[in-house]
């Protein structure tokens, strides 16, 4: 790998983990008002962007606040007057923003924040997996789940280009795991001038407060017209995917790098698929390498549009698989099937008319590591269980004391 | 020579305090500066002084497709030697390194352990002589330089310099060892880096 990458613009390769990322993302996007409360495992993004404006590196004010609901509303607030805004968190700090991230799209406001991912309490976990994400599913924010750091700076470059398009202005999340990628170093390449990104980002027009031209937002709607506002959001996050794929084409033209809202490895001749997200996905391409040395015709999927979710992605590379495994890393309690995508998953394709055979996992639960043996685990019990595994439900990966015999 | 199929894996285990998660992470960046690919992560738990910590490495010549914690290390970097065997022996490969900080001799320690791979260096004496405090990460790190063909000594002084001190350094140890433009704190690192690289003793059975 080489120190300098000349594509259209000039990169240079840092080391950094996942945290640090996303807080030079946000620089590089130069935003003009962050509001903040530290959580475990995301304080690294604020921790590194006070350093950042603290070192003269970026204009922008930083809003100390008193908890993870101030600093929603603060960069509503903000973003209301027209600046461009960024905040972070995890876990409980998601779930205590929970009122305000609905505030925020029903405003449509184009916030990004970064999640590093953490377990709920109770009780207290501090580690990985993706309940918190999972909880705000229907809360309207176009939602990133990246599986590298490098994709963690890329999707919050991109968060922007999607929030800020007229076409959607709806507020985005970029997820990743918490510990496994926050506290990951790694090299990545990022833009030598950070001028370049201010190009990929020209500042739009949009609504806003202002004194002089008095407009209001977020008003009471009667019944009469409440539906029809918050159907326009309906076409707004369907818009919003069309508007991703824009922008991964914009992101590969700049900076050479593809994305697509599901991506694939090995994926073309498989029989066999597993879907997963985050950075597990790293961890299933080696046991997919594993797999198909022992002969199975496995593949690797990657979910990382949440939402909105890429149905035609989807479909397209299903394709002819028979077999499609999907890993959760989530808990959707007393549902159908407790794996929130792996329900997502279902619907889509028996929308589109596609019937394979789907398993649906849940595994890494609370920061428990799932290695390249735990994902050729699950692919052979799938395979014995066939049409009977999802008649279980969600098979819960690992957990002491249950059996599925 | 690295097998560019797959990583190099090394485990660094000590305790809360000693510095094994950043010694993961300089070993990791100087690996970086070399332009090959790289991975450091911490076992994540409470951070409390004194417990046991581990932390890993990986290093490669190709992209790394994992993020599952090293269960078979070819390399072990013990920065306490107070620590149990059974903790950093732990899925050692037969054929791997074990690298401790001790006083004792390196044939003695592996007739004890039973395992014919291992190299010594007395990192807290090193350490108290050049930076006056037992914070023996970056002795350890010299003792993997001697070990690992992979990794130069150079980088990883370079690593440790902006890992520990914001310094971006262009020129080689030499250069580095003979100036005081540095600091005396980060001048004390890269000493105590260079005397372990020269004083580990390496024995294989």
């Amino acid at each position: 790998m080489e120190s300098v990458l000349e594509t259209r613009v000039r990169q240079v390769r840092v080391f950094l983990n996942s945290n640090y990322a996303a807080a030079y993302a946000a620089r590089d996007a130069d935003v003009d008002v962050i509001a903040a409360y530290p959580i475990t495992p995301q304080t690294g993004v604020v921790e590194k962007l006070s350093e950042i404006i603290a070192n003269g590196e970026l204009d922008a004010e930083m809003i100390h606040v008193e908890s993870e609901h101030s600093a929603l509303s603060a960069i509503v607030g903000a973003s209301a007057v027209g600046a461009r805004v960024f905040t972070a968190t995890s876990s409980q700090g998601l779930e205590f923003m929970h009122e305000v991230l609905h505030i925020a799209s029903g405003m449509r406001l184009p916030l990004v924040m970064s999640v590093a991912t953490r377990a709920i309490s109770a009780p207290i976990n501090i580690w990985n997996d993706y309940s918190d994400l999972m909880n705000v599913r229907d809360s309207s924010w176009i939602t990133f789940i990246a599986s590298t750091a490098q994709e963690v700076y890329d999707s919050i470059i991109e968060a922007y280009m999607v929030s800020e398009d007229p076409r959607v202005l709806l507020p985005s999340i970029v997820a990743y795991d918490g510990f496994w990628m926050s506290h990951t170093y790694e090299p990545l390449y990022i833009p030598e001038d950070r001028g370049i990104v201010s190009k990929m980002l020209p500042r739009r027009p949009r609504y806003v407060l202002d004194p002089d031209n008095p407009i209001t937002m977020g008003s009471l709607v009667n019944p009469d017209w409440y539906y029809e506002i918050k159907y326009q959001q309906v076409e707004a996050m369907k818009e919003a995917c069309r508007v991703v794929r824009e922008a991964d084409v914009k992101i590969k033209e700049y900076l050479g790098r593809a994305y697509e809202p599901i991506e694939s490895y090995m994926a073309e001749d498989s029989e066999i698929l597993v879907l997963t997200y985050g950075g597990a996905y790293e961890t299933l391409q080696s046991a997919v390498d594993m797999l198909r040395s022992e002969g199975l015709r496995v593949g690797a999927l990657k979910l990382r549009l949440w939402r909105p979710f890429p149905v035609g992605d989807l479909k397209s590379k299903v394709g002819g698989a028979k077999t499609l495994i999907v890993v959760d890393r989530a808990i959707s309690y007393g549902a159908s099937i407790e794996g929130p995508v792996a329900l997502e998953v279902i619907a889509a394709l028996h929308r589109e008319g596609l019937h394979p055979t789907i398993s649906s996992f849940i595994a890494g639960i609370g920061g428990r590591p799932v290695s390249e043996e735990d994902f050729k685990g699950m692919v052979k019990k799938a395979l014995k269980l066939g049409d009977k595994a999802l008649k279980i439900g969600s098979i819960h990966w690992g957990v002491r004391g249950v059996s599925y015999e | 020579m690295l097998n560019p199929q797959r990583a190099i894996e090394v485990r660094f285990h000590g305790r809360g305090g000693q510095g094994a998660v950043t010694a993961s992470i300089i070993l990791a960046e100087a690996a970086a500066l070399q332009g090959l690919y790289s991975q450091a992560f911490p076992e994540f738990g409470p951070e409390r002084r004194g417990a046991p910590v581990k932390a890993y490495t990986r290093i490669s010549k190709g992209p790394i497709k994992t993020r599952a914690p090293i269960l078979n290390p070819e390399v072990v970097v013990v920065l306490d030697p107070s620590l149990h065997p059974s903790i950093y022996m732990q899925g050692l490969k037969s054929d791997g390194l074990l690298i401790l900080n001790s006083k004792r001799e390196a044939r003695v320690i592996a007739g004890e352990l039973g395992f014919g791979r291992v190299a010594v260096v007395d990192a807290t004496g090193i350490a108290l002589r050049n930076l006056k405090a037992p914070i023996v990460n970056v002795a350890m790190l010299g003792a993997l330089a001697r070990v690992l063909e992979e990794v130069s000594l150079d980088s990883i002084a370079k690593a440790t310099l902006k890992a520990l001190f914001n310094i971006k350094w262009e020129g080689d140890l030499a250069s580095l060892l003979k100036t005081s433009i540095i600091g005396e704190a980060a001048l004390g690192n890269i000493k105590a880096l260079n005397e372990a690289y020269r004083l580990t003793e390496v024995y294989v059975a």
